[in-house]
């Protein structure tokens, strides 16, 4: 038994009291979006109730009271991912956004026809379809690296992969739809022996482990601000600042500009010129909340607590007759993907739905994934820091009555 | 309280699918697909002067639309093409909670046990595939997408 008191944590959260179908709630879609500390939604309400202004534009009390706050978060950013420098922290609208900025912004500027861009068959569809995009309107090729029946990146056929036309690597740190921990630091360290730069989609990767960009040497990383703890519509892209710097804009308005005229337009600073227009105030202010929450924490032990549960809802759902876990690599997070024989995984989510239980069904945005384990769906169990093994029973438990009902 | 949506009648349809197979000399044929949760299907018809003599499908897909589109199939057979046609609309204002069996007159029959479904608004998809890809296979349109 880890000293991890989850009880604690549980009590901050004020989404977990509410009742579902008259059952208390079981929240294990945390790999969607996480439920959301009270300080977060304190600091967004106090925005909106006291707070209020756009940033960047004012010389009034609450404008410059706003942009402090706003400019603050950027700190806290920096400081949560370790990056050099403030300006090397963009704020998007999620992960989806940052990665499409890398490729239209980095892509379009620097690759050309020919040049290899190398993902895994594990992305997510916001780390595939902007590369596409890309391939499409430069002339790039894309190269997949395979992965095994564990749902693990083969290194080898990665270094294969890699070659004099590789010119940008973009993986996944943790599988949103397998689990399965990557070794970012290896794929980072082989693509830079080829002068490759590297993108990691770090949506899953920040609540795992703590995170440090300067030891990684990653050139960017994304990740969404709601799947932190903190509100939906904002997410972070880190850029090394040579890269920013030589990257033209992504998006033309407000705020990315020094200077405005006909003839001429001149581009702001980083990291305004990756900011345009109004960006998601309140949304910047709530992540530096939930960050700073998440810095409260004991991350050894929230480590261990999560590898806990997820050895226990391993046990759990494989002593259930009929169960399969899609995905088993060595090394995890605390993510179940599974399929139960002669129940679709739909029916599953409405049949644990009844039961309280908030789980995800679907592809997950990972199609290939599932193509490659032969499933058209999978249910997924996504465990935080707040879940506990009780919920974890009330799941297995929902399970059990799904296959009484279809009689499987 | 939602009523409800795993009825005896659904439960069974989905584990003895109607006429679960592909039909030889099929004259009206469309395959349905719902991207989101990978449902995935065709409807074979056998029409002769404007009477459906014969209605299959095959596939895979979650209990609902494996149920939906097997008593679908059921209720098709020695209907006319605008009975369907019929039959098609008031399927899917009974999925959108629209049409209430109780409360007027219609053709639904056994397909009442799907009125519950409106209450569950991420399901109503999979109930209506198999009646999209009918639609489609009357309209002759090959593929029908129900996302
Ligand atoms: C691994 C991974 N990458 C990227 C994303 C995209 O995040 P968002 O939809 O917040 O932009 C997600 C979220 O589903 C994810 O799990």
């Amino acid at each position: 038994m880890s000293s991890f008191d989850a009880h604690r944590y549980r009590a901050e959260f004020p989404n977990l009291r509410i009742n579902v179908h008259g059952k208390p709630l079981v929240y294990l879609d945390n790999a969607a979006t996480t439920l959301k500390p009270r300080c977060v939604v304190d600091a967004v309400n106090a925005y909106y109730v006291t707070g209020v202004s756009n940033v960047h534009r004012g010389v009034h009390f609450l404008s410059e009271q706003a942009t402090a706050a706003f400019e603050y978060s950027r700190q806290v950013v920096r400081q949560f991912l370790h990056a050099p420098k403030a300006h090397e922290i963009i704020f998007t609208k999620g992960a989806t956004e940052s990665l499409n900025l890398v490729a239209q912004s980095f892509g379009r500027q620097f690759l050309k026809k020919g040049d290899e861009i190398i993902i895994s068959y594990m992305e997510h569809h916001s780390n595939i379809v902007p590369w596409q995009m890309l391939c499409e309107q430069a002339g790039c090729v894309l190269k997949v690296i395979p992965i095994n029946e564990r749902g693990e990146i083969i290194f080898e056929e990665y270094l294969k992969l890699l070659s004099r036309k590789t010119r940008l690597v973009a993986v996944v740190w943790v599988s949103n739809s397998l689990g399965t921990v990557n070794p970012i630091k290896a794929v980072i360290d082989q693509a830079h022996r080829r002068g490759a730069v590297v993108v990691i989609d770090a949506a899953q990767g920040v609540t795992h482990a703590p995170t440090n960009v300067q030891e990684l040497d990653c050139d960017f990383l994304a990740f969404s601000g709601h799947k932190v703890l903190g509100p939906t519509g904002v997410g972070v892209l880190y850029g090394k600042e040579k890269w920013l710097e030589a990257m033209p804009p992504y998006q033309g308005g407000g705020d990315m500009i020094k200077s405005v005229t006909f003839s001429k337009t001149l581009y702001n600073a980083l990291p305004y010129k990756f900011e345009a227009g109004t960006p998601p105030i309140a949304e910047v202010i709530g992540l530096r909340s939930a960050l700073e929450f998440l810095q409260t924490i004991n991350w050894e032990g929230m480590k261990a607590y999560k590898q806990e549960l997820l050895d226990y809802g391993t046990q759990k759902l494989l002593s259930i007759d009929g169960v399969r876990l899609i995905g088993t690599a060595r090394d995890k997070t605390s993510i179940l993907s599974f399929v139960v024989d002669g129940i679709h995984p739909h029916d599953l989510g409405t049949i644990v739905d009844q039961d309280g239980v908030a789980i995800r069904t679907g592809h997950h945005c990972t199609q290939p994934v599932m193509e490659f384990f032969k499933v058209p769906a999978t249910a997924r169990a996504s465990l935080a820091f707040y879940n506990t093994k009780e919920e974890i029973d009330v799941l297995a438990g929902a399970v059990v009555r799904a296959k009484e009902v279809f009689h499987a | 309280m939602r009523e409800e949506l795993y009825q005896q009648t659904i439960l069974e349809h989905n584990r003895n699918p109607r006429n679960f197979k592909k039909l030889e000399g099929a004259t009206h044929v469309a395959e349905g697909y719902n991207p989101l949760c990978g449902d995935h299907l065709w409807v074979y018809m056998k029409i002769n002067g404007g009477v459906i003599e014969e209605a299959s499908f095959e596939g895979s897909g979650c209990a609902i639309s494996k149920a939906s589109a097997s008593m679908m199939t059921a209720s098709l057979k020695g209907r006319t093409m605008a009975e369907a046609q019929v039959l098609f609309d008031e399927f899917h204002q009974l999925v959108i909670g629209e049409l209430k069996p109780d409360e007027r007159p219609h053709h639904l029959g056994k397909l009442a046990v799907f009125s519950g479904i409106w209450q569950y608004p991420a399901r109503v998809k999979c109930a209506s595939l198999g009646w999209h890809t009918m639609h489609g296979a009357l309209e002759k349109t090959k593929s029908v997408s129900t996302e």
